[in-house]
């Protein structure tokens, strides 16, 4: 299992902060989580029973020579850190190959320096978000 | 927005409560912290009220290697560094109608801080009327917070004094309905909470948190609450209650009504709940719809 580059730059720029800021670049994430393309707006996602608040995302896997993964993850204003979480799976996993993507410890989560500030049962709907985005995505690869 | 002043003084301790429209008045009254308690910790990050504070639950109030709160040292350190006096009224607010609100509010009881309120209806309620919201920290002077030791004896019940409680007075289960019956070992939508077995502590009845709101969030009138917990679930005055839910902090919302809403003088918040009790060997646990009986207690104690 190794880290994406992108995925990896993610975790070094949390890591790089002092650890009562990191909350501030993961409500950047949040802020920045991209709408869902029109295509899914009244199409039936999986939702991500283990977060708290309603959270559905899914992938699409092209047909190309990579299997380039597109990542589609939807979460309430009113949910941030779930917002947060998944504006870094989209920014870290969007584009990459079905292997790279694949290919993602699961721990991830844990790799960002925010289970101090954070709490680890928080981490947890972000952990469930990856699984349950390696599983579509490996359901794909197989199709 | 509505500017009609519900009557607190229905309550047997009104002081515990203020309105958004009073901490709208009162946002820089000297003497007067507002607290912002979230369960989703950034929450305060995407706007708060106006001088508002964080305190969180998870990260500031636990200990953070054992399951419990922080010492008589650690809140001192913690408040000193928000700037809360140990004369500050502090009002509490919060997402999810209060939860970790009442949650706090509880933590620092143990601790005695004289004057704390909650919010009624809390941060949703507030959002609902367009107030002002800021992503603006408040620059508070350091306060020298004293070292106060926590008192876990009047407001806080122990495993083994729930266990001895069994039989003497009652118990309140606020969880939601499947989780008493034990169809789940879990609150819906919450599975990384979990316990090994399902059920409820027997004789406790069942009263889910959400009965004591109305639909905005704010707590209900006396008398609907005294339908509730009095007539419904057959609490009578000078009961002594222990509340549980799967961590404590539901039960902590119901903590509250029952201490300060309703007066009651005994009432204790079980905080290893749940997730302590479902996972513990030997307990005695009731399933299904009904509260239960004590044949089987005595095993464990």
């Amino acid at each position: 299992m190794s880290l994406p580059a992108e995925l990896a730059e993610i975790a070094e720029d949390f890591n790089a902060m002092p650890e009562n800021e990191r909350l501030e670049l993961l409500l950047e994430f949040s802020d920045n989580l991209p709408e869902l393309p029109a295509r899914y707006a009244d199409a039936d996602l999986e939702r991500v029973e283990e977060c708290q608040s309603p959270v559905f995302l899914t992938v699409e896997v092209a047909q190309d020579g990579d299997r380039t993964v597109g990542v589609f993850i939807t979460a309430p204003r009113e949910a941030p850190t779930t917002r947060g979480f998944a504006g870094v799976l989209t920014e870290g996993l969007h584009g990459l190959s079905a292997a790279e993507v694949l290919a993602v410890p699961d721990d991830f989560p844990s790799m960002l320096g925010l289970t101090r500030a954070v709490s680890p049962l928080r981490l947890r709907g972000m952990s469930a978000m990856l699984g349950r985005i390696k599983r579509r995505v490996a359901l794909e690869v197989r199709a | 927005m509505s500017s009609e002043q519900p009557d607190y003084t229905q309550y047997a301790h009104p002081e515990r409560l203020v309105s958004t429209e009073w901490v709208a008045q009162n946002l820089e009254t000297p003497g007067v912290v507002i607290v912002e308690s979230d369960e989703d910790v950034l929450l305060y990050e995407t706007g708060h009220l106006p001088g508002a504070v964080k305190l969180d639950w998870h990260t500031e109030l636990n200990d953070p290697v054992r399951r419990d709160y922080v010492d008589g040292a650690g809140l001192a350190a913690l408040l000193s560094s928000k700037g809360i006096s140990r004369e500050d009224t502090i009002v509490i607010y919060g997402d999810r109608s209060n939860w970790w609100a009442a949650y706090a509010l509880w933590v620092l009881s143990l601790f005695g801080h004289q004057d704390v309120r909650l919010m009624d209806g809390g941060r949703d309620k507030w959002v609902a009327e367009e107030r002002e919201l800021t992503r603006q920290k408040p620059q508070r002077q350091l306060t020298e917070y004293p070292v106060i030791e926590r008192d876990d004896s009047t407001l806080r019940a122990f495993l083994p004094q729930v266990l001895n409680h069994l039989g003497q007075g009652p118990l309140i289960d606020v969880r939601s309905a499947p989780e008493y019956t034990g169809e789940r070992t879990h609150m819906p939508d919450y599975p990384e909470e979990g316990a090994l077995r399902g059920g409820h502590i027997p004789t406790a009845a069942s009263v889910p948190w959400a009965k004591a709101v109305a639909a905005d969030g704010t707590f209900l009138p006396r008398a609907e609450l005294e339908a509730v917990y009095l007539d419904a679930a057959g609490l009578k005055a000078g009961d002594d209650v222990v509340t549980y839910c799967r961590i404590g902090e539901r039960s902590s919302h119901t903590w509250f009504v029952l201490q300060h809403l309703l007066g009651f003088e005994n009432v204790r918040n079980y905080d290893g709940s749940w997730t302590e009790w479902g996972n513990s060997v030997g307990v005695p646990v009731a399933v299904g719809p009904d509260a239960g009986e004590l044949s089987t207690v005595g095993a464990a104690r």
